[in-house]
């Protein structure tokens, strides 16, 4: 079995044995937007393998190229359905361009139309409540210039006559409510008809299906594939045991995705949860927090003097140095201190993304004495923490990276993990693991575990 | 005939779990669709689950004497949020010490609730008038 992961800028390919569970060989190629076959062909050749033994092996593939998959969410109250859509879609994989609750107006249906999505979720009230919201929200959508798929998870007592306010032009599927009552999270099964969207109909208006002469399919997004490795290793197989609750940290010069599998439910005794409750498979992605591309937002979220107090660089130094890895985001470091430029980059990206992932606790003094209330997942106990995608690999100490995502002295009431171990995914396994997770979940624990465990990192003093 | 839909939930500070519980179990029994939200609910989350639900009517429980100030602006937050005809009901120990109820019942009548009720309310008392004041 082949496993191809079409990235933004590679095309990584591994070739397993799932009889054994092992990795027989890795390849990668730049990845070639204008017609991915050509660099998909090369790494594919890259393996070593004879034309027939290529053509006989069974291909899956994910892929995050041509902008990956771009979303809208749209709900009716902003914490409630408009956030379980939101957290829907990225569940799914996708970039969520931007979030919409209550009415949609004509300004919000133009700025829709200029971010051009590739799929619009469309979610409001729960089921038998309001249906007002999402009806009013489709007509707008309707009357979009261009049609887009449109996923209908809201209120079902009207999802059909939802769906009957577009044009044929425009796709419609409906989903169960990703918010079926106040308090109750749905988003799997949306997050499936997502994922059936982008292999029917995203993979083909990419042009994405040209590497389909080479393979089985683009069967999800490479985030979403990533989830999948994620659950496959927290929860184990029929077989093999589960590692249990763990955090998946991927920082990139755009974007730094954090991944938990967990319940989060609060552990020690005492707390009120409030909020929202999350998914056990939570995904988000912060789209300021990036070490290239969106290092000037980084800093503002930071801060400049604590990145100068962090890389003992003068301020000035480091308002340049961001200025130019933003302006130019293939530089390469080219000395030990901008090595550590970028680890610090990257330590703070995780740091802050963790933050905006967990949840966290506040006391509130009650005439009945102190109460702590719980918001978000309470990931305190986490065991495992796992470093992936290329900042991290093939950064000089993931490490001291990755422990930004541990306690901080600064943030005591973030629910982060107290005491992880720490790994890495240094042979780009996570991708690939979530995808042969569909077919061979043994073989794919197997090679995920052994891979892993192979890149535990252990600090000097331990 | 579609079941009607209460939001229920303690508001403020307050995080007396028992009321609440058999508040839900006797409003199911009586055949309403029950939105529990349980204690320390605040007013957003009052006004954002009728929003989402359509609820029918607001079932607001206080019982740590603080009650007038948690909800306090509760009706013109509904106002401003489109459901300002929602009925709201309150029940519970709505204020500090033994206070002429009438004067209570009043004071909370001008807050915006439709029905102000005493300590020791039983259910059974409160749900006929429910199904009346919502038509039924």
């Amino acid at each position: 079995m082949i496993l191809v992961d079409i990235g933004s800028t590679f095309t990584k390919v591994t070739a397993v044995d799932t009889g054994q569970a092992s990795i027989l060989a890795q390849s990668s190629a730049p990845t070639t937007i204008q017609d991915v076959s050509m660099g998909l062909h090369t790494a594919l050749w890259g393996l070593g393998f004879s034309e027939e033994e290529l053509q006989q092996a069974r291909k899956l593939a994910c892929s995050s190229a041509a902008g990956g998959l771009r979303m809208v969410a749209i709900g009716l109250v902003q914490d409630l359905t408009a956030k379980a859509a939101k957290l829907a879609a990225l569940g799914a994989g996708a970039r969520v361009l931007n979030t919409y609750s209550f009415q949609l107006t004509e300004a919000d249906r133009e700025e829709i139309a200029e971010l051009k999505p590739d799929i619009i979720l469309l979610a409001g009230g729960t089921d038998g409540g309001n249906t007002e919201n999402i009806l009013h929200n489709a007509k707008v959508l309707a009357s979009l210039p261009d049609p887009v798929p449109v996923v209908i998870a809201g209120n079902r007592s009207v999802a059909s006559e939802v769906a009957s306010c577009f044009p044929e032009a425009f796709s419609t599927y409906i989903a169960p409510n990703v918010m079926p009552q106040i308090g109750k999270l749905q988003v799997d099964p949306a997050r499936e008809v997502i994922r059936k969207v982008f292999m029917e109909k995203i993979i083909h208006a990419k042009g994405l299906d040209k590497a389909e002469r080479w393979i089985d399919g683009i069967f999800m997004p490479t985030p979403a594939a990533v989830l999948h490795a994620g659950q496959l290793l927290s929860q184990g197989t029929a077989k093999q045991k589960g590692w249990g609750d763990l955090l998946i940290v991927d920082v990139g010069g755009a974007t730094t995705d954090v991944h938990s599998l967990g319940r989060g439910l609060p552990t020690q005794a005492g707390v009120v949860v409030r909020g929202l409750p999350e998914p056990f498979a939570k995904r988000t992605v912060e789209g300021d927090l990036g070490v290239r591309v969106s290092v000037l937002s980084l800093l503002e979220a930071v801060g400049t003097a604590v990145l100068s107090q962090e890389t003992n660089w003068p301020e000035v130094e480091v308002e340049a140095r961001a200025e130019l890895l933003h302006n130019q985001p293939d530089t390469l470091p080219q000395s030990r201190e901008e090595a550590l430029f970028d680890q610090v980059l990257a330590r703070q990206a995780v740091k802050h993304g963790v933050s905006r992932h967990v949840g966290s606790l506040s006391e509130l003094y009650t005439p009945a004495g102190l109460v702590w209330v719980q918001e978000g997942k309470d990931l305190s106990k986490v065991q495992t923490v796992i470093g992936t995608g290329g900042v991290l690999v093939k950064g000089a100490d993931p490490l001291a990276v990755l422990e930004g995502a541990g306690r901080q002295n600064d943030a005591p009431l973030e629910l982060r993990p107290q005491a992880p171990n720490y790994y890495l995914d240094g042979d780009y396994i996570m991708a690939a693991a979530g995808l042969l997770s569909r077919e061979e979940p043994e073989a794919a624990f197997t090679i995920l575990t052994n891979s892993l465990s192979s890149h535990k990192l252990v600090g000097r003093d331990q | 005939m579609e079941a009607k839909t209460l939001v229920l939930g303690v508001i403020g500070a307050d995080v007396h779990a028992v009321g609440n519980k058999i508040l839900e179990i006797a409003f199911t029994e009586a055949g309403f669709n029950v939105v529990n939200l349980g204690v320390l609910v605040s007013q957003k989350e009052f006004v954002e689950a009728a929003l989402e639900t359509d609820a029918d009517a607001i079932m607001v429980s206080s019982l740590y004497g603080h009650g007038e100030i948690d909800v306090r602006g509760l009706r013109e937050a509904l106002i401003e949020a489109g459901i300002g005809d929602i009925l709201m009901y309150i029940g519970g120990y709505l204020v500090v010490g033994n206070q002429d109820w009438p004067e209570v019942e009043a004071k909370f009548k001008e807050l915006g609730f439709d029905r102000v009720y005493p300590p020791s309310t039983l259910p059974e008392d409160v749900i006929p008038t429910l199904r009346k004041d919502l038509g039924m």
